[in-house]
């Protein structure tokens, strides 16, 4: 009952990969969007923040089809990502890492964008009075006073990256080996006759990564604050 | 020279202030609301001004018609915040090292070890902000102020969290900056004492103007009438040489042409000269030369100015011998008794342990003899 099938370790290292892909790959981008959010003052500000969250309120069935006409082979930006870079998405395990980082995106922008206002605009102050330049104030100032809600997000972000499958089975399917992380192997396994015990064994697996992942951030988090609120 | 002529205006406050003062220490002071921080955000170039100029020792640092904003890691201009403002992820160590890297190497002037030790803070180097009483926490933002080398020093009310015995050391270590550094000061304060002592020129502002602007005797000093809407001790000023200390008691004999005047503390030497506040509260006046009397200090003078009032007390102004002016506060009751009139000579009683010792300022030290 509890030895994992070559099928199921495969979906399961295949999940571990796309989720960390897509985690580090828009941390980046996640932190520039939140500081954005977070300070900028422009015109169409709304616009870039539903955007942002658009995928949290849309069926993630939309956010993959969105995602397929798009990044398809023959859409627009695939296209492009295919003539220039040689990266081609679609039906791809780089697919679904897309997929899961857009689908986790607003979770982790949130928790970065709120740790980024809970912040005393007056420190950064201080530090450009000091002399530090707007680059300066942000890495020594901003980044670390933040960086517990950046662990956080990244954590939130992980997590909800290794549960992606509406978007992710829409834009790149369901194929073994290849895209197939451990909600579609579940899925798979409860279509087919005789598959409860994989789909049960899977479903066990996906709760400790979560969980693990939830404590872990946590404690990170904690431990962060701790020595940013000045008592470590 | 500090120009500043603002134009701000915000939602419900409209800032439209300009004065010119000296270099040397500026005191702001007014009630809270009446834009001492706008002014101190602008110098320090957090806000942007509609209109204005601002200029520091020749260089210009905002000017609206030129063009000419400098960006705040540019200016130079350090300033202290009311509540120290103290890195929280960095250790008091690494605060004080922060602005240091960023100055010019030729500018670092004041060695970390000596800023450190003045300011008592070398057990705390290694300690986090979150950990420090706000005395400790504002002296470090002293010297981190310090050591980033600026070009003017902005102070935000950076004694408010302080201890008396404290201030006590602070001021002097301030008026070293002003005189030996001859760095530039910007002090907003409410405690009329610290500017007295500190400032080469005062601006009152009120309602987002300047109201006042001058030596401290014109702006707060005996002859000024209208306390406004910032009541304020009335203060007069006497500047005179300390003749000789008497350590047995913790005085200083200072010689002035109407009389002796006992100094309280140690911190005064003979040969000083120094410049010491009253406050009207703790002259009393005598019609003839007190005998049997615990005050020490009688000033002879001639009563110059009486002014009206209706309420219970008067302010009564008296030209002492060699010109300076000294307010008392007198019940009316106490002027009609002694039956003052302009005019008649009284002596001018002051209580030696009335006069705040945060409150004398050393205009001038004389060289030891060798």
């Amino acid at each position: 009952m509890w030895s994992l099938t070559p099928e199921e370790l495969v979906a399961i290292k295949l999940s571990l990969r796309v989720a960390s892909v897509a985690t580090l790959a828009s941390l980046p981008f996640g932190i520039a969007v939140a500081y954005i959010l977070s300070r900028g003052r422009f015109r169409g500000k709304m616009l870039l923040d539903g955007l942002v969250y658009m995928p949290l309120v849309l069926p993630p069935v939309v956010t993959g089809y969105v995602l397929l006409i798009l990044f398809g082979r023959r859409g627009p930006l695939g296209a492009l990502l295919e003539d220039t870079f040689g990266i081609v998405l679609s039906f791809r395990w780089t697919g679904a890492a897309l997929a899961a980082a857009v689908m986790s995106f607003p979770l982790m922008v949130r928790a970065i964008r709120l740790a980024m206002d809970a912040i005393d605009r007056r420190s950064e102050e201080a530090a450009a009075t000091l002399g530090a330049s707007p680059a300066w104030v942000f890495l020594t100032v901003t980044l670390p006073l933040a960086l517990p809600g950046i662990v956080a997000g990244a954590m939130l972000g992980f997590a909800k990256a290794l549960g992606e499958f509406g978007a992710t089975i829409t834009f790149v399917s369901n194929i073994p080996g290849e895209t197939q992380t451990i909600p579609a192997a579940i899925y798979t396994y409860t279509q087919t006759p005789g598959g409860d015990e994989g789909a049960f064994r899977l479903s066990v697996i996906a709760v400790l990564i979560a969980f693990g992942a939830l404590i872990a951030s946590e404690v990170l988090s904690r431990r962060t604050t701790r020595r940013r609120a000045g008592l470590a | 020279m500090i120009e500043v002529s603002c134009r701000l205006v915000r939602p419900r406050f409209v800032l439209d202030a300009s004065f010119r003062a000296p270099n040397g220490c500026v005191a702001m002071f007014g009630p809270s609301g009446s834009g001492k921080s706008t002014i101190v955000r602008l110098l320090a170039g957090l806000e942007r001004p509609e209109r204005g100029r601002i200029v520091i020792g020749g260089r210009t640092l905002v000017d609206t018609e030129a063009r000419i904003d400098v960006p705040v890691h540019k200016r130079r201009v350090g300033l202290v915040f009311q509540d120290g403002q103290l890195l929280p992820h960095l250790s008091v160590r690494q605060n004080l090292e922060y602005g240091r890297s960023f100055a010019p190497r030729d500018a670092r002037v004041l060695p970390f070890d000596a800023v450190v030790n003045l300011l008592g803070i070398g057990h705390l180097l290694k300690a986090r902000p979150a950990t420090l009483s706000g005395g400790e926490r504002q002296r470090v933002s002293i010297g981190r102020a310090l050591l980033a080398a600026p070009r003017l020093l902005v102070m935000d009310e950076p004694l408010a969290s302080l201890d008396s015995a404290r201030k006590l050391e602070i001021l002097p270590f301030v008026e070293r900056l002003r005189d030996e550094l001859a760095l530039p000061i910007v002090y907003v304060s409410h405690a009329v004492e610290e500017v007295a002592r500190l400032a080469n020129t005062v601006v009152r502002m009120s309602e987002g103007r300047v109201i006042a602007e001058g030596t401290p005797s014109e702006v707060i000093g005996a002859s000024v009438r209208d306390a406004g809407d910032a009541p304020f001790p009335r203060l007069s000023f006497i500047s005179a040489k300390v003749v000789r200390e008497q350590p047995e008691f913790s005085v200083a004999i200072l010689s002035h042409p109407a009389g002796e005047i006992v100094l309280p503390g140690s911190t005064s030497r003979a040969g000083d000269t120094v410049r010491i506040a009253i406050a009207a509260t703790n002259v009393a006046l005598a019609t003839e030369k007190p005998r049997g009397l615990s005050v020490r200090t009688r000033l002879q003078g001639c009563i110059r100015r009486i002014e009206d009032s209706a309420g219970p007390s008067v302010h009564v102004t008296v030209e002492l011998t060699g010109g300076d002016r000294i307010v008392a506060s007198l019940t009316r009751l106490a002027v009609a008794d002694l039956g003052l009139t302009e005019g008649r000579d009284v002596f001018a009683l002051v209580k030696a342990v009335a006069i705040d010792e945060n409150a004398i300022a050393n205009l001038k030290r004389e060289p030891a003899a060798p």
